[in-house]
């Protein structure tokens, strides 16, 4: 399914109060895709990851995914702001993994990953179940099914969130800097992770995160943010390597030096 | 002044059978409270304005009169409009509703306490808003306010006095009947307040056990 334009931003623009966070933003992205959105604090990453989860709605512009525009619906011939109803729909082909997990506490492990398989996909419990162990198997946690969130380090808690997540069969991931909370160690067993996801899930992925190396292993595109707009895309040994921006070559500098 | 033992031991049956009818009161109206209260919490978060906004109303109204000033209400005025409860029915109505405004309050907190992250990861996995409510939010809420929620049945119980004015026949009316007859309202009185010491002490205990329950669960 690689190679159509599977998500697309047309002159998206999100003003929290006086300041911009996204400034008449467009850009595609293909089906199968893995795109890094990379960029300071404040650049909008964030926010575009929140509004394809429907957590948040553009000020102007359209956003369309798979050739539908998720904030507004057709009646008759006008598009007007789309309902509940239509948002509960569009929201089924995504799925997010948090910068602080979000597990829910009071649910073990194993029902954190079929709850919502058998209640929204309407898989049967032992269908849920059984491949929400192999899930919890991939991301090496096949021991902590009967374990309640709060008995896990942050990065098996993190690790069961992506399991979480995969169980929806989504078509698109969106990761929400996912290693920002963790120690390096504990990131670093979740990248693998991440990495083994890329690996074997056909599925389109945008990643923010200040995980460099990451980004370069597992991105086929990264984007540069600043001020709420995309000052350069490229390949990731294109634009580590060989930046364009000055404001490129500047963030990258002081990310890698922080690492 | 003496202490008449005697005038106090025979008024006991009947202060005890009205000691019955205040718990029972109390045990009717706490269910109504604690379910009614949920209700107007969950109707005052609802995005539908149209049944946000009276439910605010009609509890912020109820909030703010008297107990004794509803129970009159509902005496009178169920009647009248054709619905016809026993006193006890009436009083136990008139507990709880008034209490369900408090215990709104206290679910509110409970709610407002689980995080905005909960929300957002039940959205991401497109559980319906429904389940939200059911299997994430309420089951995180609802435990971390066990403890202020039985607080209310012991402030509850100690309201029942009140009822004597829609004639149920709690200990305070019994007090009183039996005193139109012996004058031994000394008696009588300290007797009862015994009774009600002892009773919401035998309340209380089980609403500790639950607070340290809940309390370790949710540090």
């Amino acid at each position: 399914m690689t190679g159509e334009r599977f998500i697309s931003f047309d002159g998206v623009s999100k003003h929290f109060g006086s300041t911009t966070v996204l400034d008449d933003l467009s850009f595609d992205i293909r089906a199968g895709e893995r795109v890094t959105l990379i960029g300071p604090s404040g650049s909008g990453k964030t926010t575009i990851l929140r509004m394809l989860m429907t957590l948040t709605r553009p000020d102007s512009g359209t956003i369309t995914v798979d050739g539908v525009p998720l904030f507004h619906e057709r009646r008759g011939d006008a598009l007007v702001p789309a309902g509940e109803a239509h948002l509960r729909r569009m929201r089924r082909h995504t799925t997010m993994v948090f910068q602080q997990y979000n597990l829910f506490p009071n649910m073990r492990v194993l029902r954190n990953v079929t709850e919502a398989p058998v209640h929204v996909l309407g898989l049967s419990r032992d269908e849920a179940e059984g491949r929400g162990r192999e899930l919890l198997e991939l991301v090496g946690l096949g021991d902590k099914v009967d374990a309640y969130p709060s008995q896990l380090s942050g990065g098996q808690q993190q690790r069961v969130a992506i399991a979480r997540a995969l169980a929806m069969r989504p078509d698109v991931l969106l990761l929400d800097e996912v290693t920002s909370a963790l120690d390096p160690e504990l990131a670093a067993e979740v990248l693998d992770v991440l990495r083994d996801v890329a690996r074997t899930f056909d599925v389109t992925m945008l990643c923010v995160t200040h995980a460099m190396r990451f980004a370069r292993d597992v991105s086929d595109r990264v984007l540069m943010f600043n001020e709420g707009r995309i000052i350069e895309s490229a390949p990731p040994e294109q634009l580590f390597d060989a930046p364009e921006q000055v404001r490129t070559k500047e963030f990258l500098r002081s990310v890698i030096d922080e690492t | 002044m003496t202490f008449d033992w005697t005038a106090a031991w025979d008024a006991l049956p009947q202060l005890l059978d009205g000691l019955v009818v205040a718990l029972w009161a109390t045990v009717l109206g706490y269910v109504l409270a604690l379910v009614l209260g949920l209700a107007f919490a969950l109707l005052r978060r609802t995005e539908r304005a149209w049944l946000r906004l009276p439910v605010g109303f009609v509890v912020e109204f109820i909030r703010s009169t008297p107990l004794l000033v509803q129970l009159f209400f509902l005496f009178f005025v169920l009647p009248a409009v054709g619905i016809e409860l026993s006193p006890l029915a009436t009083g136990a109505i008139g507990l709880g509703v008034h209490y369900a405004t408090y215990t709104s309050e206290v679910y509110r907190a409970g709610i407002d306490g689980v995080p905005a992250g909960q929300w957002e990861a039940a959205k991401s996995l497109s559980l319906s808003r429904g389940r939200t409510w059911t299997r994430v939010v309420l089951p995180q809420a609802v435990p971390r306010v066990v403890p202020a929620l039985g607080n209310y049945a012991i402030a509850m119980f100690k309201d029942t006095p009140q009822l004597t004015v829609v004639t149920v026949a709690e200990v305070l009316s019994v007090v009183k009947a039996v005193g139109a007859q012996n004058f031994r309202y000394l008696e009588l009185i300290t007797v009862a307040g015994v009774l009600y010491l002892a009773a919401a002490l035998l309340i209380a205990w089980p609403v500790r056990a639950l607070e340290r329950r809940y309390r370790k669960e949710t540090a």
